[in-house]
């Protein structure tokens, strides 16, 4: 179903920007902690990065429909 | 992306015509500048153009108003010319056509007159029976004469179709010729050869022969009547005059007769010396011929009036005859001019015979009248002497005296004295007298030369003129005979012409007549055969019907059967229809409906001969038949999710896609509002694309069940709206083909039944 296909989408924007962010949030909290004397800036900016990479990947799954779902990849060259 | 290039390139068209500085501008100011700078040398250009053109088409007429043939010619090579010319000089003068035949006949004509003159001989003879009957003449003169020219014309064609036999031409148009008519032929061939004129007369009022007969045996009969009238009253005349003359001769020479015996006598009176009784008889005998002569020459000289009254009776009869110009009196008429000349002749012979005679006569009367007178002076003397002697002295001698003797024969010397003395001066005188009456003798004789040889002229003219005359009969007559030999020739020739023509005429009418046997014969036979042919036919037609009848009853059966065939199939095929239709129904809310395979497949099978069921069959989608179909009412449903969806997609495509334009749509999706169902306009225009508009179209044709309409809204969505709707749309389409197929076997179905149903 083509309309499911937005919500699929979706649903692994948020499940991948919760990823992001979560993975974000502890490399920056382990940088911090561990390489930065406890500063909250490297837990910013690992939240960031992982909020710019789960937007960018949310994007770019909305963008470019290269994703075929539920088809054989060598259907395409049938 | 295509927008903003067309945008480009227009703002880029804007800006280069803007930088050309008006380019359009120019061209058309350039054109109007040209187009006034150069105005008058146009203008010129133009005036002159009009001139020549209109120069040349008033030459054109004009010249072809003088030369019709070249208006002919134009009016043939340039279409619509010829009304042109219509109107300016009025219709063209047909042209002369007739000019060959004209100049045929003129030629044919002098030709003809060529002929006319070389054969007046031939040609002469009906002109003279016509020119014969001057009464009966009348009427057909003026006709022929009048006709001439049609005559002439008719019998050049004749000619020229009869070919080279001479015929005799049209007759009766050259009375007003000085023809000399020849002496005219009668008879058969005269009647053969006018018979072959009259057909060559055609012009002419063509008389039929019948009339032409009737009319040549008046002429003939009226000529001869004429003829016997003639010769008899010239017999008559002639008899008559002869008998006169001969009267008159017999007269003359009874005259003559006595004229000699009275001189004779008288002679003898006057010389013989008889005694006297005797020559008292002598004188009475004398004085009787005397009488008789006188009275003999009376009556010759009465009869001869009455022989030359006659004479000129006759010669006016004569010429009467001659006026009236039948050639066959000529014979006569010669004769009796010749009877009246020899008896002319001999009247004025015997005339002068008894003219001599009475000269003679007169000579011895007037001798015997001296010798008479000397007598009685003698006997006057006597007397005076001797007076008392008696005449008749010759009886007295016995009575005379002496002294009377003597006295006597003094007086009888004087006497004989006196008779010398005149002797002597007679003989003197004698030829003085002998002169004198030579000389009166020469005169009378001049006269009576003359008169004999004007007389003898006279007759010797007369008898030139009669023998020119009989010579001018005899050539005539050779003439005739000539003639004559031509016109049997000729009538040999024309009999072999007719016969020639006769043959083949038989020859024609023969096969006429053959081919119309012939023809009379095949009808008959294609009648008898029509006949035989309707009998046979009717019968043929009789036989046929009954086996017609009997092959209607026998298909009428079969078709019967094969009527039940139909129907058992089309209810067949309307069952298995039927089913496909249920099975369609069977669809629940969200899921589709059955396969259609078997239902398909039980139509494959009950329709199998049926090429358009089984095309229809398979024109189903194939997933349909594998699937299913969903129904209309979940496709409805999901439309709602669908174009919810839509909604909140609306601004993205594939330039925006961001996500923040994600955001945007969304927001967009969740403050605009319109309609849930909107009715769809007849066509849609530009504004009318949009996908809220046309999601409520879709809602509202939907709702109305209108799925197709909705599809095909649905389909116009642009951008992710449309990929969103993509599967929606599938579905829909295949329940939509679905639907046709069915619906359209079913109408098959429902006709064929209907079809079976209505059958025999």
């Amino acid at each position: 179903m083509s309309e499911k296909e937005l919500g699929k989408k979706l649903d692994r924007c948020l499940a991948d920007s919760a990823v992001k962010l979560g993975a974000g949030l502890g490399l920056g909290i382990v940088f911090s902690v561990v390489f930065f004397k406890r500063h909250t800036w490297p837990v910013a900016f690992g939240l960031g990065m992982g909020l710019g990479m789960a937007y960018t990947n949310c994007q770019n799954d909305l963008r470019y429909n290269l994703y075929v779902p539920e088809q054989d990849s060598l259907s395409l060259f049938r | 992306m295509l927008r903003v290039c067309l945008k480009g390139a227009n703002s880029a068209a804007r800006k280069c015509l803007c930088g050309n500085g008006v380019p359009l501008h120019p061209l058309q100011q350039c054109r109007s500048y040209t187009s006034g700078g150069s105005g008058s040398s146009a203008g010129k250009i133009v005036a002159a153009s009009v001139l020549t053109v209109g120069g040349g088409v008033g030459g054109t007429i004009l010249y072809a108003n003088w030369d019709p043939k070249f208006r002919a010619n134009v009016e043939k090579s340039i279409p619509y010319s010829d009304q042109v010319f219509g109107l300016a000089l009025g219709p063209a003068a047909p042209p002369p056509v007739i000019n060959k035949p004209r100049k045929v006949e003129p030629v044919q004509i002098s030709s003809m007159s060529e002929m006319w003159k070389d054969s007046k001989q031939p040609k002469a003879k009906e002109v003279e029976k016509k020119a014969e009957q001057p009464d009966a003449e009348g009427p057909p003169a003026p006709a022929p004469q009048e006709t001439l020219e049609e005559a002439s014309a008719q019998v050049a064609q004749i000619l020229s179709a009869i070919g080279e036999v001479p015929s005799v031409p049209a007759p009766g148009t050259h009375e007003a010729e000085a023809v000399p008519p020849p002496a005219a032929l009668k008879g058969v061939p005269a009647a053969a050869a006018k018979c072959t004129e009259c057909e060559h007369e055609p012009a002419v009022k063509e008389r039929p022969e019948g009339e032409v007969a009737a009319r040549l045996a008046e002429q003939d009969k009226a000529e001869q009547d004429l003829l016997t009238s003639l010769s008899s009253n010239l017999e008559d005349a002639l008899g008559s005059t002869a008998k006169v003359t001969l009267q008159a001769i017999g007269a003359q020479e009874a005259a003559l007769q006595a004229i000699a015996q009275h001189t004779r006598q008288l002679r003898e009176a006057m010389e013989a010396e008889a005694p006297p009784d005797k020559k008292s008889t002598q004188w009475r005998v004398l004085e009787d011929a005397l009488s008789e002569r006188s009275r003999s020459v009376d009556e010759a000289g009465a009869a001869v009036l009455k022989a030359k009254a006659e004479l000129d009776k006759l010669r006016g009869v004569i010429d009467g005859a001659k006026h009236l110009k039948i050639a066959a009196a000529r014979p006569s008429i010669l004769a009796a001019e010749e009877n009246l000349h020899s008896m002319v002749v001999d009247l004025d012979s015997v005339v002068t015979r008894v003219q001599t005679a009475q000269s003679e006569a007169k000579i011895v009367s007037q001798y015997s009248e001296l010798v008479n007178e000397a007598k009685a002076q003698f006997q006057k003397e006597l007397n005076s002497i001797t007076p008392e002697i008696q005449a008749n002295w010759k009886g007295l001698t016995g009575k005379l005296t002496q002294d009377d003797l003597n006295s006597l024969i003094a007086h009888a010397h004087r006497r004989i004295d006196q008779m010398n003395r005149e002797l002597a001066e007679q003989r003197v005188r004698e030829q003085i007298h002998i002169d004198s009456a030579l000389e009166q003798q020469k005169l009378e004789d001049k006269k009576a030369l003359e008169v004999a040889v004007s007389t003898a002229l006279e007759h010797n003219r007369e008898q030139m003129r009669l023998e020119q005359e009989k010579k001018v009969e005899e050539t005539r007559e050779v003439m005739e005979a000539e003639m004559r030999t031509q016109l049997r020739r000729q009538a040999a020739a024309h009999t072999d012409h007719l016969r020639d023509v006769l043959k083949v005429q038989e020859q024609e009418l023969r096969s006429e007549a053959e081919e119309i046997l012939n023809s009379s014969l095949m009808e008959k036979e294609t009648e008898y055969r029509r006949l035989t042919q309707d009998q046979l036919d009717s019968f043929t037609l009789d036989m046929n019907a009954a086996y017609a009848r009997l092959k209607g009853m026998e298909e009428a059966i079969d078709s019967h059967v094969i009527a039940e065939e139909e129907a058992r199939k089309a209810h067949q095929l309307w069952l298995s229809v039927e089913a496909l239709n249920y099975t369609l129904k069977t669809a629940a809310l969200n899921d589709p409906t059955e396969p259609l395979e078997g239902a398909v497949q039980a139509i494959k099978e009950s329709c199998a001969e049926d090429e358009f069921a089984q095309a229809l069959a398979t024109a189903l989608p194939s997933e349909s038949l594998s699937r299913g179909v969903y129904s209309e009412a979940s496709l409805r449903a999901r439309f709602y999710a669908i174009r919810q969806l839509a909604r909140r997609v609306a601004l993205i495509d594939e330039t925006r896609n961001s996500l923040y334009q994600y955001f945007l749509s969304y927001l967009q999706a969740m403050l605009l509002f319109e309609k849930a169902q909107e009715a769809p306009p007849a066509k849609l225009s530009a504004e009318d694309l949009d996908t809220f508009k046309l999601l409520s179209y879709a809602a509202y044709s939907l709702e109305h069940g209108d799925l197709e309409l909705a599809a095909k809204l649905v389909n116009q969505l642009k951008g992710e709206s449309r990929r969103v709707a993509q599967d929606w749309l599938k579905e829909a389409r295949l329940t939509l083909e679905t639907k046709q197929v069915v619906s359209l076997l079913s109408a098959y179905a429902n006709a064929v039944g209907l079809g079976t149903t209505m059958a025999p």
